[in-house]
């Protein structure tokens, strides 16, 4: 009798299957998330297929307007700044610095967050209490003025202010994390698998973590979306990156000089900022609505 | 016949610190008694007596104040003998399972841990259990929330019998369960004890279901052992009012639902 399976072959969506299941459902974060792939394709490969590089200096076009401009030349699709610096060339590369600068800050502060958070979660007394209340102290302080009081002492500078945004971040990481640990430890499956002898660091990377998965990556996106306004924004106040460098935020200080004259220079670097956190929001409200539905069914 | 499992003088209380100096908090009194294998044994008792209390400590989950408990003659010292030979079944299924992982993960882990069996033989072990508990090796693939009450409570048994354990303990393990399948579980349960020759110690406020499966009754009131029996002694001719008082309650309830 040959031996048939129709279970195998049949299928069964896996948690995480069934939450990009429900994000789908949700047009408007599918957009987002397009439009975030964008994004993360025109970091990666961008600067390969760029004409100019960010600091050339064309004298010959000093700020010409963009390309759709009855003025514009198409060799400069998004014009050129007060020195001659193609804008196009400088967007992308600026998207580079602050989306990747923002995502691996993002990726540190999670990392040292979940670790301490997690340590905090499974801990008991008083060490477990310390950890807690003075870091939800320091939530109660916005990210941008905690990284600013680092880069004081610090010093300016795009690595210092990265350091800042990520020591600023770490807190939020901790306290979800710290939550969720805490949470599920109390649950029965955690005494089950005690029971089959498991250790507390098999616990927690066996049989708490796959459940935090879909929460890290909500958590992570709603930090991705802050450090990037946070880079901007020190940059901007001259506090993170200095001016020559294409970094988004350091770009619209140095074109606020000539904004009357050149108003793209200024709009350009804000619409790639406004973009990139817009979809970066909608793909991390699209995940969180997605893994509500999908917990409630 | 030796006894499988010898509890004598198990005894635990919790300190409650405060500010005004430590306080005995919950205490459960001193209890023994003997299992032997193929023996079914129901713990019955108030909400708050010392049921669960007792069960955690006899799997390990809590750590008991004293007394000592003896398996085979031999005391438990070494935890993986212990995890291996005293099985728990939950009270809540579904909460006993972890949402995340598939059933097969799940009942792979104490095999992981507790057995030297390399992947494939793991996988053999679990599609056999699995068939033992009256489900497909293809429930290997599930996850949680896909099966039924039922079901969940067969992977709950699966889990607990993947280990070759000589004892099982259930913290009142048909509660959650509708008429029908609390039965086949039941009868599953008694099946599998059967075949097995397992010692089985469980929870119930069902005294339906204690007197048709258990060898003998313990009853506790708030920490203290009340009485201990055969069966049919505790129920025709008990001795204490307590236990008389639970027994009658019980047969109320039946002769109001005729």
């Amino acid at each position: 009798m040959p031996k048939s399976s129709f279970y195998d072959e049949e299928f069964y969506p896996s948690p995480v299957r069934q939450t990009w299941n429900e994000f789908q459902r949700n047009h408007i974060a599918l957009a987002g998330l397009w439009c975030l792939g964008f994004f993360v394709l025109l970091v990666l490969l961008g600067p390969w297929f760029l004409p100019f590089g960010p600091l050339a200096q064309n004298t010959e076009a000093i700020l010409l307007p963009p390309a759709w401009d009855a003025n514009g030349d198409v060799s400069h699709l998004f014009g050129t700044d007060g020195i001659g610096r193609d804008l196009l060339a400088r967007v992308v590369h600026g998207c580079q610095i602050t989306f990747g600068a923002s995502f691996f800050l993002v990726l540190l502060a999670m990392l040292v967050g979940c670790s301490i958070g997690a340590y905090a979660g499974m801990s008991r007394g008083l060490r477990a209490s310390i950890i807690n209340h003075l870091l939800d102290a320091i939530m109660a302080i916005p990210t941008l003025l905690l990284a600013i009081i680092i880069v004081a002492i610090l010093g300016t500078g795009l690595m210092n202010s990265m350091w800042a945004i990520t020591l600023a971040l770490i807190p939020q990481f901790i306290h979800h994390t710290r939550d969720m640990v805490g949470r599920e430890y109390r649950k029965e499956y955690v005494t089950a698998a005690r029971l089959d002898g498991a250790s507390d660091a098999r616990i927690f990377f066996h049989s708490i973590l796959p459940n935090m998965i879909e929460m890290l990556v909500v958590q992570a996106t709603m930090a991705l979306s802050v450090a990037i306004l946070d880079i901007s924004a020190l940059g901007f106040l001259n506090l993170g990156a200095q001016s020559p460098s294409p970094e988004l935020g350091a770009m619209l200080s140095d074109a606020l000089e000539t904004a009357y004259v050149a108003p793209w220079s200024i709009s350009l670097p804000g619409a790639a900022i406004f973009l990139m956190v817009l979809s970066i929001n909608l793909v991390g409200d699209g995940l969180r609505t997605a893994l509500k539905n999908r917990v409630n069914q | 016949m030796n006894p499988l499992l010898t509890v004598s003088n198990l005894s635990y209380s919790k300190k409650d610190k405060s500010w005004f100096g430590k306080q005995e908090h919950f205490r459960l009194a001193p209890v023994s008694f003997e299992l032997k294998a193929g023996e079914t044994m129901a713990i019955m008792g108030e909400n708050g007596s010392g049921k669960s209390l007792l069960a955690k400590l006899l799997v390990g989950v809590a750590r008991p104040s004293a007394g000592e408990i003896l398996l085979n003659g031999e005391s438990l010292h070494d935890k993986r003998q212990r995890f291996q030979a005293i099985r728990m079944i939950f009270q809540h299924s579904k909460e006993s399972l972890n949402p995340a992982l598939t059933l097969g993960s799940l009942l792979e882990e104490p095999l992981i841990l507790n057995t030297d069996l390399d992947a494939r033989e793991r996988k053999r072990k679990i599609e056999e259990t699995l068939k033992l508990v009256g489900m497909l090796p293809e429930h290997q693939y599930f996850y949680r929330h896909m099966l039924s009450e039922g079901q969940r409570q067969r992977v709950a048994v699966a889990r607990a019998l993947i280990l070759n354990p000589q004892v099982l303990v259930a913290d009142e393990p048909f509660a959650a369960l509708d008429p029908s399948v609390r039965s086949q579980t039941v009868n599953l349960l008694m099946k599998l004890q059967r075949d097995l020759g397992l010692g089985f110690i469980f929870i119930s406020h069902n005294l339906g279901i204690v007197r048709h499966i258990s060898d003998r009754i313990l009853v506790l009131e708030a920490g203290q052992l009340v009485e201990s029996g055969k069966t049919d002694v505790i129920f025709n001719w008990p001795k204490s009012d307590y236990t008389r008082r639970l027994i009658h309650a019980y047969q109320a309830l039946i002769t109001r639902d005729e």
